[in-house]
């Protein structure tokens, strides 16, 4: 079965969907995701959505899901590169993804994974 | 009102919900639909097709386009034999689910079509007609 590739910069996670995900695959992305940050212990999540055409709710929820996961893991998600469509769309679908920190391109996402990784650090001492 | 013959894909499996997008959108350039009307049109087939399958147990999406006046627009039907839906008013309201999803589906689509329809005997199957037009 075909998986999402999860890549790992340091404590950070990231994940570029570039295929129009059927269900099965959205499913072992999230599976796939909890078990990476597990073995990895990373902080932030960064999941580059920029090639999506369409979200419909099921992989609205698969995102949902996803965020909550990873904050139960001390893991931060941000969705990053929502065409604009699927925002207008996705919202007069009735989701709005409230539980999910979203930015708008991959550089302001990394940023607020940089500064919650810096935040860490600090608290670490490391 | 003219319609052609339509194209017809069958929906077993979730590859097919994802067949059933590509063919539409397909379908929404070629008759030139606005780039957030094909992301609402697929979006809403897209939902209806995973009814289709995931509570009518598989079926077929029938893809046509349709002129009415000098106005194009596409007109998608979705057929199922499955066990139906017994109360529709319900079917149709957000956050109710029989299965996995969010119960946004029937409701989402109806909210992101021009023209919503369904049609459906409990034991004999469920019938989603949506529409979009340019």
């Amino acid at each position: 079965m075909d998986r999402i590739p999860i890549l790992q910069m340091g404590r950070a996670l990231l994940i570029t969907i570039q295929v129009d995900m059927h269900d099965q695959l959205a499913l072992a992305l999230e599976e796939d995701l909890a078990a990476k940050i597990a073995s990895s212990g990373a902080r932030g999540v960064l999941i580059d959505i920029s090639s999506l055409e369409i979200i419909d709710s099921f992989i609205g929820r698969m995102l949902d899901n996803i965020a909550g996961v990873s904050r139960l893991m001390d893991a931060e998600t941000v969705v990053v590169g929502m065409r604009p469509a699927v925002a207008i769309t996705l919202v007069e679908l009735g989701l709005s993804l409230s539980g999910v920190r979203t930015a708008l391109n991959v550089d302001r996402g990394m940023a607020i994974i940089q500064q919650r990784l810096h935040d860490y650090e600090i608290a670490d001492g490391d | 009102m003219e319609t052609n013959s339509g194209d017809v894909l069958v929906i077993s499996g979730s590859d097919d919900v994802v067949r059933v997008r590509q063919a539409v959108r397909a379908k929404a350039i070629e008759i030139g639909l606005s780039l957030v009307d094909q992301t609402k049109i697929v979006t809403a087939a897209s939902e209806v097709a995973r009814n289709t399958l995931d509570h009518g147990g598989g079926g077929t999406a029938t893809l046509l386009t349709v002129q009415n006046g000098n106005r194009q627009g596409l007109r998608l039907i979705f057929e199922d034999q499955g066990r139906g839906i017994a109360d529709l008013d319900r079917a149709l309201t957000d956050g109710y689910t029989t299965g996995k999803g969010l119960g946004l589906g029937l409701g989402g689509a109806k909210r992101l079509s021009n023209e919503f329809s369904i049609q459906s005997t409990p034991g004999k199957g469920t019938r989603v007609v949506i529409a979009r037009w340019k």
